[in-house]
């Protein structure tokens, strides 16, 4: 790098993770898009838009409302030697394909007897908080990362959406990667040569010493603006970002909850056999000894999400949320 | 009375944390019951009692460190039942002198000194984080004394953290608390455990003058038969190959007994009992000896099930306090890793060490023919001082011949 100007730019989620598939398609003939509306309405979040120009029909195609179909299909080309990426408008649709993501990509390599892999990379946006109301507000990734045999990821930052989806393509397994509806319209810098990144390894965000924020995805931004309220309170948060579902990288954080002897999980998911309950588990499992305080865990409200922008504001976790919690936990003694 | 102390479990080991009393006073035990479990610098050793008795009083509270010798629990034997000594209490602090009489299944004496232990003392129980119980039995504080600051009152981390320098304020009785360079190779195992194996290594290397004998073995015959016995096995039930060349060890120190047991204060000491020490590698690093005992008196499916239970508890935790001492030799293999040949440290006071590398196709001349033949690399590091290079080659020899005849194995 020779200097911050010339090599940073500014660029939307949406556009990181455009530009990510624009490389992959250049990279590798493989590589082809499909899902519903990818190819002439570009999109229904626009992340594609432009490159049924760019690349042509063939390689950026668009499919009837059929997810089971089309997920199938993709498992067949990946069986076949190409690097689908298929896109599942969101993962409430995502159930009518569930049965080829669950039943056929994750064990086709064990029910094969290690003869077939599926190279297959699924993109699915989820979460709630934009007023699409229950069926279109879901926080799925949880339920896929219950699931062996395949791998879960959820970039948060511009960089993990720019940089996650040639490592996964690389994989010679399926992997699913969940991007936040919300976080499409969210700018920031990238660097110019921004390329692909790890998907092993969890990150810490903030350091901090008082306690841990295990978060992923659009939660991480609401636990580091937390984080920076409770700085000014003396209290300094760690803040934690799994970016990989499964394999759960649980060194990361229970590194950190040795260090800050109180972790706090922020999770979109609901609360019951949730993400979050994993993640406490395997805290009680590896640093239990190293609690001060008992886990907590900060979920979306155990409802179907409310169109009331209100309401389903209440519903999910929010910033203030995090710091009245973190605030109880630390008691005090910050 | 008879005075239960603070073991040495190797002859590296200066001093154990008493982790945990599985006895409480009243207690009836056995020789040979599992009473406590100490950790040392390589690992958490269950203790075994010697005499047959009563647990009287407990001396040591858990999670004390304390120098070997140290008397840890009064223990009324039969014999010495009724009589009554004045005690002698090499550890105990500043509010206990030895108090004369004690009277039977007495309680062990409530001083509002560091940490005896809950259960014996107080049945309610405290409340605190598990990070602040951990803190507070690094420091030998007794939570009892604490007044928990956090929701409902329960004790946290930092209401021990504020008694802590109050409790470092009264040195002179007061047992040494463990620094804060104790404390961090506590923590790091592996470091100690490095530490624990320099320290025998060094003594090794400094005191043992030892010879190297080598010798190539054919395992055919062996093999042969360890095959043909395995294919009547379940899959569970094989025997490895380390299993008759441990019994093969255990038959040739019969033979020559001189290479079984120590060299103590100038003195060599044979033992009748042949213990295999059998080097296990531990997966956070490091290794570690346990051994099996009588190997010569088990047979082969015997042997197998206590080296895997050996392996097994030696990774897991859960080794015995007579495994960890009373090795009479060594057995070490790096055959798995494919060395050759290795030329081994003696463990002291030990006066022998057997290594075995790798089993390899070799061309080998017997009667006047050349074949290919499964070749044994065997080794013997021995202590001069108690044997001299003949009687280690007898041993190489006899080793080689139980080895030619299976059946004997």
């Amino acid at each position: 790098m020779t200097n911050g100007v010339d090599t940073m730019r500014t660029l939307t989620y949406r556009e990181a993770v455009r530009e990510a598939i624009r490389e992959a398609m250049q990279k590798d003939d493989r590589v082809f898009l499909m899902g519903e509306d990818v190819g002439r309405y570009g999109g229904c979040f626009a992340v594609s838009k432009g490159l049924l120009e760019e690349f042509g029909p063939e390689r950026i195609r668009d499919t009837p409302l059929s997810e089971s179909g089309f997920t199938g299909a993709g498992i067949g080309a990946a069986l076949g030697g190409m690097r689908p990426i298929v896109e599942i408008m969101t993962v409430n649709f995502s159930l009518l394909a569930a049965d080829q993501i669950i039943n056929n990509a994750a064990v086709y390599l064990h029910m094969s007897g290690g003869l077939f892999n599926v190279p297959i990379v699924i993109r699915l946006a989820t979460g709630g908080g934009r007023q699409l109301a229950a069926q279109h507000s879901r926080s799925l990734e949880g339920w896929y990362a219950h699931i062996p045999g395949i791998k879960v990821l959820s970039p948060a930052t511009l960089e993990d959406a720019r940089g996650m989806l040639w490592t996964a393509l690389q994989d010679p397994d399926p992997v699913l990667i969940f991007e936040n509806s919300g976080l499409y319209n969210m700018k920031g810098m990238l660097s110019v040569d921004a390329g692909p990144v790890d998907i092993d390894r969890a990150r810490v965000r903030r350091e901090g010493r008082h306690v841990s924020i295990i978060s992923y995805s659009a939660s991480l931004f609401k636990s580091l603006d937390a984080a920076e309220i409770l700085s000014k309170e003396g209290i300094e948060t760690e803040v934690i970002d799994l970016r990989t579902l499964r394999p759960l990288d649980e060194k990361t954080f229970l590194d950190s909850v040795a260090k800050t002897h109180r972790a706090l999980i922020v999770d979109e998911g609901w609360r019951t056999g949730s993400l979050a309950a994993e993640i406490s588990a395997r805290i009680m499992e590896g640093a239990f000894y190293e609690l001060d305080a008992p886990v907590e865990r900060l979920c979306s409200a155990e409802v179907p999400l409310p169109y009331a922008k209100h309401l389903e504001e209440a519903a999910l976790p929010q910033v203030d949320k995090i710091v009245d919690r973190v605030r109880k936990m630390v008691g005090g003694d910050g | 009375m008879a005075e239960f102390r603070m073991p040495s479990l190797g002859s590296d080991m200066e001093e154990g944390i008493l982790v945990e009393w599985l006895v409480k006073p009243g207690d009836r035990v056995k020789r040979r019951d599992v009473i406590a479990v100490v950790e040392t610098d390589k690992a958490a050793i269950e203790i075994e009692v010697f005499e047959d008795g009563v647990i009287d009083e407990i001396l040591v509270p858990p999670g004390r460190k304390v120098p070997v010798g140290t008397v840890l629990a009064m223990i009324r034997t039969e014999a010495g039942q009724g009589a009554v000594f004045p005690k002698e209490k090499k550890f105990l602090v500043e509010d206990a002198p030895p108090t004369g009489a004690e009277i039977e299944g007495k309680a062990p004496p409530a001083s509002d000194v560091p940490l005896v232990p809950a259960s014996t003392t107080s049945l309610k129980r405290i409340k605190a984080s598990p990070y602040a119980r951990r803190l507070a039995a690094e420091q030998a504080i007794d939570l009892r004394r604490l007044k928990g600051t956090g929701p409902g009152g329960i004790i946290n981390a930092a209401d021990v953290e504020a008694v802590v320098p109050t409790a470092k304020a009264v040195p002179p009785t007061q047992p040494p608390t463990v620094s804060a360079v104790e404390k961090s190779v506590v923590k790091d195992y592996a470091a100690a455990m490095r530490r624990a194996i320099a320290k025998a290594m060094v003594r090794s290397n400094r005191e043992i003058p030892h010879y190297y004998l080598q010798t190539r073995i054919d395992m055919s015959r062996t093999l042969r038969r360890l095959e043909s016995d395995n294919l009547k096995r379940s899959i569970k039930e094989r025997i490895l190959p380390v299993v008759p060349l441990i019994k093969a060890v255990a038959l040739a120190l019969g033979d020559v007994p001189e290479l079984n047991g120590y060299w103590i204060e100038d003195r060599h000491q044979p033992q009748e009992a042949i213990n295999i020490g059998f080097a296990i590698a531990l997966r956070q690093g490091g290794l570690i000896t346990p051994a099996i005992l009588n190997a010569d008196l088990k047979n082969l499916d015997e042997l197998m099930a206590s080296l895997r239970d050996l392996i097994t508890r030696a990774r897991s935790g859960g080794l015995r306090s007579s495994e960890m001492t009373e090795a009479t030799v060594t057995v070490t293999s790096l055959g798995d890793l494919g060395v050759e040949a290795l030329y081994g440290v003696i463990y002291p006071p030990q006066v022998a060490l057997i290594g075995f590398g790798k089993i390899m196709e070799q061309p080998w001349a017997e009667s006047g023919m050349l074949t290919v033949r499964p070749i044994l690399t065997a080794t013997l590091a021995a202590d001069h001082r108690a044997t001299d290079g003949r009687r280690g080659a007898q041993f190489l020899d006899a080793l080689n011949r139980y080895l030619q005849e299976p059946l004997t194995l």
